[in-house]
């Protein structure tokens, strides 16, 4: 890569660098760039489309039937690449519905229809004449409030761009406005030098680069001159007048020619050090800063052969083009197809309804002279002369790349880079096959995104689909596991209940374990009742919400059973509290019953004269160790330990 | 008003394929009249037996092909092939040898392959080797130029001999071959070689008469001119930006090149490279067939060495194959490795690193199947 110091060098002894290919169409400035900017009357309606720029629209902020100001926002950003839009004149707001886009598909957008009062009316503005007091973020959120995106042609939000925390070695400020016809930037640069130069110095105070160049083609010698002058005073920064070729204006391109650096393949020019800002977007930062004036209003090109009075005109955004063509004195055929360009012939399209808008990149409209012929119906094949490949700026084989597009071989296509063609049309241009060459590599991109998209899209449905399989899986392993958990533990309190004569039970589940309890302590309370008011003393001892709960259940199960004393209605009590036991897993409970139940089977054993139960304890402690807990263990242990004292009362009691 | 729609760009500065195709014509009139003037009309007459015979073939497969018939003809290349093929036979050919010749040039080469822009080799070669090959004897009896034939045969003569063998009074093409010295004539690479196998120097075989009227000594009477003037024509067309210097230069060289190294290895062997630029079709072949975009190479540094390969071989062919002049069969080798050239010859995209574009995709590859 090209130092900084050898580039400012070779830029203060006005040597370039130079980009491969290219193409010299005629450049026909001369029709339009004679003519001061004109004004024009107010137009009927305006169709403000709610999204101009790449990004995200913002969310409308004013009603159908309000009446707005000029200057008055109507949408707010509703995302860091989102920008508002504004009132380009004050009147009513009349519908917010679909609208026929400027896009080459012309494909209905979410529109704001506007009637102008005809009064004009400025919103208040917020002027900041003393913008190198404002900090950054300030300055930033000012551009992204007057709505202004990227003025050159691609509609990025400018603000993104002055908000870089990247060093930076040069900001370049492109003036080269390389499509033939187009003379807006041109005129702008004559007319409003100065103004372009603020623009330069917010930007230079958000960005602060190293360097400053500013590049005009060599065709517009009175728009550098121009500029030369108003930029005399500014250190470092160079005026740069490069030769007139075309796709020169291409932000890579430029950036080839003034800095001789490349933009890697998929990076950013801030990757390299460089952003570039077109002069219309320095115009309208001013404009944005200095006045508190939104982007509401541009410079376009009317001009063409079909045209009577070609000339550039401050149209609002939202102008139907309709309105301008008849001031530019469009003559009408009726007997052949009109085509109306918006941009250059190079990269413009054609527009699909007279009632399309202008929007914040439409620098121009071009009407042609009117023909039969279309391009598409005379195409031949290809006889590989490589005309495309010796002017591509890119250094692509445009050859390879429509052999591998047509035949929808798109891996093959990206092996020859078809996302590095900037479809600037130079390829088409001298193909003598009349062969649409960017039709084919656009329609091969917009094919191989949409195949990515789904992709993506398969992808993520599969990792969805998987995890829930996955989960399920999960889940009925657990399930199993519990089940088999209980039906073991549900098989050893039976064991145990025929070596101890008394029924534990000592599953995990504390509605199971409650019952179990209540059934031991209804078989004990009939036969010692001195027992049992002992135990009705232990919860006291014992501060556990939960202990004392299921002591509650115990002591009324056993009036339960004492009252009933019968054996089948224990029996029914089992197979109530079998059905909970599934749904309610409450561990703490668990734990706390099955100390409960050691301590009795141990009581039990002692009022029996038998040797403490060690069967049971084993499987106690399995459940214990699993569902480990300190506190609960210390809970149980103390309960332990109460009833082995009240055990030692009862029998020295008994004695 | 009715709002016409097309993509952009907009507009144009081309220069169609007819055009094209009608200008690569245009140059090569200057060199059709030299051999007009050094081997009379036969040269004429092939060049409309030829034209004729293949924009019919080309139209009768259209046809069957169910494609616009009028519209693809009307890109002449069906016409410039039949030219490019009618001036590599020799002027008195039988008629329908020629016929043959251009049915295998486009229904075979051109039509089978899918029509303009698909074949793979330059359907004029094709025809031209496939009747080499098939008639070695005919198609190597090129009149004595004009100056030293005993007769020389007239418009109707010239008729007469292509289509029913004999002249008007009775002459056959043997007997219009002998040159004023009695003997049959040959062509200037022909004597060279016989002179080599006979064990005489390459400088004394420059000394036989075919050699005599030549602006230098290696220049072949007659052959040398019409060579000369095919060579002002290709510049004409690099001048006017028809066909890139490339081919036709790398071409040159490549002749230069592999002929000077012989020369000076062995001079008494091997011809110099003004020999061998001035003798046979090198100039038609270098400026007129080798630059037929279809089959050539498409990248710039493919395109030096397309062409400089097509030099090398043909004056290794020449020198020690068993054909006297190799340029056809040179620019069909080189067809054949046109995708391997382009391929590997690539040039680097704005924003991508020096390295091969093969290995980058190769890696690409790797890392897939890792």
């Amino acid at each position: 890569m090209e130092s900084f110091d050898t580039i400012v060098k070779r830029l203060s002894e006005n040597r370039l660098w130079q980009f491969p290919g290219g193409v010299k169409p005629q450049d026909k400035k001369a029709l339009s760039n004679t003519h001061a900017i004109r004004r024009l009357p107010l137009p009927d309606c305006l169709y403000i489309p709610l999204k101009q720029h790449i990004g995200n629209k913002g969310s409308l902020i004013v009603e159908v039937g309000q009446r707005v100001l000029k200057g008055q926002p109507l949408t707010k950003a509703s995302g860091p690449y989102s920008v508002p839009i504004h009132a380009s004149t004050s009147g009513t707001v009349k519908a917010i519905d679909e609208h026929v886009s400027a896009h080459p598909s012309g494909i209905a957008e979410p529109t704001l229809m506007l009637e102008p009062d005809g009064l004009d009316e400025w919103i208040k503005l917020h002027p900041n004449p003393h913008y190198s007091q404002l900090d950054k973020s300030t300055l930033v959120e000012l551009i992204c409030d007057a709505g202004i995106s990227g003025m050159g042609g691609a509609g990025f939000p400018t603000h993104i761009k002055t908000n870089n925390p990247q060093k930076l070695e040069f900001l370049i400020i492109n003036g080269i406005e390389c499509e033939p016809y187009i003379t807006a930037d041109d005129r702008l640069m004559r007319e409003h030098a100065w103004q372009i130069r603020q623009g330069i110095d917010i930007l230079q105070h958000t960005l602060n680069p190293k360097h400053i160049i500013v590049a005009v083609e060599d065709n517009k010698p009175e728009a550098l001159e121009a500029l030369r002058i108003a930029c005399k005073d500014k250190p470092d920064c160079s005026l740069v007048s490069t030769p007139t070729l075309y796709p020169m204006g291409g932000e890579k391109q430029l950036i080839q020619v003034v800095t001789g650096r490349e933009v890697p393949g998929k990076g950013l020019p801030s990757d390299i050090g460089i952003t570039m800002f077109n002069i219309g977007t320095c115009f309208a930062i001013a404009d944005a800063v200095f006045n508190g004036k939104p982007l509401i209003e541009r410079v376009v090109t009317l001009t063409g052969e079909a045209v009577k009075a070609p000339q550039n005109v401050w149209a609002l955004i939202g102008t139907p083009i309709a309105f301008l063509t008849e001031h530019a004195q469009l003559k009408s055929s009726k007997r052949y197809s009109q085509r109306i360009i918006m941009g250059g012939p190079m990269m413009g399209f054609t527009v699909t309804s007279p009632r399309v808008p202008v929007v914040k990149t439409t620098n121009c409209l071009l009407m042609p002279k009117a023909s039969f012929a279309q391009p598409e119906d005379i195409e031949r094949p290809c006889i590989r002369c490589s005309a495309c490949s010796d002017v591509c700026p890119a250094s692509l084989l445009p050859q390879q790349l429509l052999w591998h597009s047509k035949a929808k071989e798109y891996d093959k296509a990206q092996d020859y880079n078809l996302f590095d063609c900037i479809e600037c049309g130079a390829c088409a241009y001298v193909c003598p096959s009349d062969i649409p060459l960017v039709q084919y590599y656009r329609q091969a991109k917009s094919a191989v995104r949409s195949e990515k998209d789904e992709k993506q899209k398969a992808e993520k449905a599969k990792a969805r689909f998987d995890a829930r399989t996955q989960r399920l899986e999960n889940d009925k392993k657990e399930r199993e596991e519990k089940h088999q958990k209980a039906a073991q533990a549900r098989q050893n309190a039976k064991a145990n209940a025929n070596d101890t004569a008394t029924e534990t039970t000592t599953a995990p589940k504390s509605a199971a374990v409650a019952a179990a309890i209540a059934r031991a302590k209804a078989k004990k309370q009939q036969t010692s009742t001195p027992v049992l008011e002992t135990e009705q003393k232990e919860p006291a001892q014992v501060d556990d919400k939960k202990a004392k709960v299921a002591a509650a259940v115990a002591r009324a199960k056993a009036k339960k059973a004492a009252s009933s004393n019968a054996i089948e209605s224990e029996e029914k009590l089992e197979s109530n509290t079998e059905a909970p036991q599934q749904t309610e897993v409450d561990d703490k409970k668990a734990k706390i019953a099955a100390a409960v139940a050691r301590a009795k089977a141990k009581k039990a054993a002692a009022s029996n004269g038998v040797e403490p139960n060690e069967k049971t304890a084993p499987t106690i402690e399995t459940t214990q160790q699993t569902d480990a807990d300190a506190k609960k263990a210390k809970v149980a242990a103390a309960v332990a330990r109460a009833k082995a004292k009240a055990k030692a009362k009862a029998e020295k009691n008994a004695e | 008003m009715i709002l016409g729609t097309s993509s952009s760009p907009h507009h144009t500065a081309r220069r169609s394929t007819q055009i094209i195709m009608q200008l690569v014509m245009l140059a090569a009139i200057p060199g059709l009249l030299a051999q007009w003037y050094f081997f009379g009309w036969g040269v004429v007459i092939q060049l409309a037996l030829a034209i004729v015979t293949c924009v019919g073939c080309e139209a009768l497969v259209l046809a069957l092909r169910k494609k616009p018939v009028v519209f693809v003809l009307n890109d002449y290349s069906a016409v410039l092939t039949g030219w490019l093929l009618a001036i590599c036979l020799p002027p008195l050919l039988p008629w329908w040898m020629t016929v043959i010749g251009c049915v295998f040039a486009i229904v075979i080469a051109k039509q089978l392959y899918g029509g303009l822009g698909f074949n793979i080799f330059n359907p004029a070669m094709i025809g031209y080797v496939v009747l080499l090959i098939s008639f070695p004897a005919q198609m190597s009896q090129w009149l004595p130029v004009n100056g030293l034939a005993e007769l020389s045969p007239s418009l109707l003569d010239s008729l007469s001999v292509i289509f029913t063998g004999f002249t008007v009074s009775g002459h056959d093409i043997e007997q219009l071959r002998y040159t004023i010295d009695g003997v049959t004539s040959a062509t200037p690479l022909d004597s060279v070689r016989t002179a080599i196998t006979l064990n005489n120097t390459y400088s004394d075989a420059i000394n036989s008469p075919v050699f005599n009227g030549g602006l230098l000594a290696s220049w072949g009477a007659g052959w040398g001119w019409i060579s000369a003037f095919y060579l002002l024509g290709g510049i004409a067309l690099i001048m006017a930006n028809i066909i890139n210097w490339r081919i036709p230069v790398s071409v040159l060289v490549g002749v230069a090149i592999t002929a000077t190294v012989l020369n000076l290895l062995n001079g008494d062997l091997y011809g110099s490279a003004v020999y061998h630029w001035f003798n046979g079709a090198v100039m038609v072949g270098a400026f007129f067939i080798a630059t037929d975009p279809v089959s050539a190479s498409t990248t710039a540094k493919g395109k030096v060495v397309f062409g400089a390969l097509i030099g090398f071989w043909i004056v290794i062919i020449r020198t020690f194959g068993g054909y006297p002049d190799a340029v056809a069969f040179s620019i069909l080798f080189l067809n054949m490795s046109v995708p391997l050239i382009d391929y590997y010859t690539q040039p680097r995209t704005y924003g991508h690193s020096t390295k091969n574009r093969a290995e980058n995709s190769a890696e690409k590859r790797k890392k897939k199947s890792n």
